[in-house]
């Protein structure tokens, strides 16, 4: 393999990498606020506002429910406003982000609704305010949760990412199709299937080792 | 210190419950100092009672007064405030698992934003009291159940609070550890000057721990009382069943095995049962009964226990020499102010062999 393909391949990674790390740290920015406050909005709870609940329940559903390359081009229009531009690297965290911000809010939901509600009960009996209660009670008990289902996360938005290298979006999805199946170069579709798997795994496995070093239920 | 007046709590009807009436006008009084238990069955609503007393739970009508103020009065501001004075322990604990067992103690302080300084030295001081200073940088999983709900009790005492609520705090214990529970709970109380409210299912809570005891069954309070009486003397049917399962719980098996509920044959002397309650407790009432009535009553099962230090004692006895004998016997021991009663009957040799 030239150098030249090599180079490309570095680059393309690190596009992708770019791409993830922008749109889960903006979808984190997004969702999780929205999470907590599905979490915590219900009927009974903290913030209660069943209605707001259900408004913003079914927004995320409504979210979740386009599939990601579909949504990409029906929102094409929303990301040149954004973005200035549709095409590119920097185009594509906007659909990846707008992806993932529903997805982290019912993850970042569901880790805070694992928390033991007894642990709220106990909190509010010793007089903490709703938002101490989130901030010194329920994300530090979710944090293992958490940190797994931003792993997860992380895992589905690699698999989107090369899904915008079809509609014009940079990174290794991009590369795989456009030298490796446009122009027929199946060693280098290889290498970036290599590469995706690889990177999948790093990040599983780091995300697991971070997630068990912050649970201290049981050792 | 604690007065609650008719206070009623309704579930509302929903998808979920067709709604339910738990506590049905509860009067109550609990004076500072006092260790005051509610014992009931499960879901007679003793839980639900100790939430109003913080209100945890809202209550549908009625009045709770704690300190002088009445909770239905206070914002949301004035409650969480309010909430910081008293303390809450926890049948399963409800430590938090991501910090250590000096953190979580720490964490009541944290809410009132006290100064770390402060902190540091209220929560080591608070961690020697309840024997837990080694485990200060332990995590809960790391402690056995017992130094849980020592951490849980630390936790609650941290903040200094006038009133300190315990809902089955001994429920998920053994019993050697329920004793040392017990035991803390109780110096602290002379210690600290507290006043406790104790729930329960555990008559053996109430009788160790309790100054006062209200019995609660289907949502309302059936009985109350200083605990010497009421565990010697129950009116109210519930009471006297508990009373009683905690009695025939020191009535071994093999000899309840072989009691008979009634006579079945002429030959079967009467099993009666005396309770020796109060000063004459002391007497030798069992050579008295021998002497004055000419009968032989040969003893099956007794204990004397000390409740609240006032001795209380049962003893199971067979009347040798049937019914009349039996009658006798127990007018003797009723004319000395002590309660008997037949309880059964068993043949005259009924003893295992062997």
């Amino acid at each position: 393999m030239s150098s030249q393909i090599i180079g490309l391949l570095v680059s393309s990674t690190i596009d992708t990498a770019y791409m993830v790390f922008a749109s889960l740290l903006v979808g984190t920015l997004i969702g999780g606020p929205v999470g907590v406050l599905l979490a915590t909005s219900g009927k009974g709870e903290l913030f209660e506002a069943p209605v707001f609940n259900k408004v913003v329940g079914a927004v995320v559903n409504a979210t979740r429910s386009v599939p990601f390359i579909i949504l990409a081009v029906a929102i094409i229009p929303f990301t040149r406003l954004i973005a200035g531009t549709s095409i590119g690297t920097n185009a594509a965290i906007v659909p990846l982000t707008v992806a993932a911000a529903p997805f982290i809010a019912r993850v970042i939901e569901g880790a805070l609704r694992g928390v033991d509600s007894g642990l709220i009960e106990a909190a509010q009996a010793m007089g903490a305010r709703p938002l101490q209660i989130v901030r010194k009670v329920l994300l530090p008990e979710a944090m293992p949760a958490i940190v797994l289902g931003l792993t997860l996360t992380t895992v589905l938005l690699i698999g989107y990412s090369a899904m915008v290298g079809a509609v014009g979006g940079g990174g290794l999805g991009d590369l795989g199709i456009r030298y490796g199946y446009q122009r027929f170069r199946p060693d280098i579709m290889l290498t970036v299937v290599v590469v995706l798997v690889v990177v999948v795994q790093m990040v599983q496995s780091t995300g697991d080792y971070i997630a068990r070093r912050l649970d201290k239920r049981q050792r | 210190m604690i007065r609650l007046n008719g206070v009623e709590k309704i579930y509302p009807a929903s998808r979920k419950s067709s709604g339910h009436h738990a506590l049905k006008g509860i009067d109550l009084h609990i004076e500072k100092g006092q260790v005051f238990g509610i014992i009931g069955r499960s879901g007679a609503g003793k839980s639900t009672l100790v939430r109003t007393l913080n209100r945890l739970e809202d209550i549908s009508s009625g009045q709770v007064v704690v300190d002088g103020v009445d909770l239905m009065s206070l914002s949301d501001a004035e409650l969480t405030k309010f909430r910081r004075h008293i303390g809450m322990v926890f049948q399963h604990f409800n430590l938090l698992s991501s910090r250590t067992v000096f953190d979580n103690v720490a964490l009541p302080l944290e809410l009132a934003n006290t100064p770390k300084a402060e902190i540091t030295e209220r929560v080591t001081t608070m961690l020697e009291l309840v024997g837990l200073t080694e485990k200060s940088d332990h995590y809960p999983s790391q402690l056995s159940g017992g130094q849980k709900q020592r951490v849980g009790i630390a936790r609650a005492l941290v903040v200094e609070p006038k009133i300190l609520l315990c809902d089955e705090v001994t429920s998920a214990l053994d019993p050697e550890t329920t004793e040392q529970i017990l035991d803390l709970l109780k110096g602290l109380n002379a210690r600290l000057n507290l006043t406790m409210v104790v729930i329960t299912h555990e008559m053996s809570v109430v009788r160790e721990l309790c100054d006062r005891v209200a019995v609660i069954d289907d949502g309302l309070i059936v009985e109350t009382g200083e605990v010497f009486n009421v565990f010697v003397q129950p009116q109210h049917p519930t009471t006297q069943s508990m009373v009683a399962g905690e009695i025939e719980a020191n009535l071994p098996k093999s000899l309840r095995k072989i009691i008979k509920p009634t006579r079945t044959s002429d030959s079967e002397n009467p099993v009666v049962k005396i309770m020796f309650i109060g000063p004459t407790s002391h007497d030798p009432i069992i050579s008295q009964l021998n002497r004055v009535t000419g009968i032989d009553f040969s003893i099956m099962s007794g204990q004397v226990e000390y409740i609240q230090d006032q001795p209380f004692g049962i003893l199971f006895c067979e009347a040798r020499g049937g019914i009349e004998a039996a009658e006798k016997g127990i007018s003797f021991v009723q004319s000395r102010n002590l309660t008997a009663e037949v309880i059964g009957y068993v043949e005259p040799d009924h003893r295992p062999l062997g």
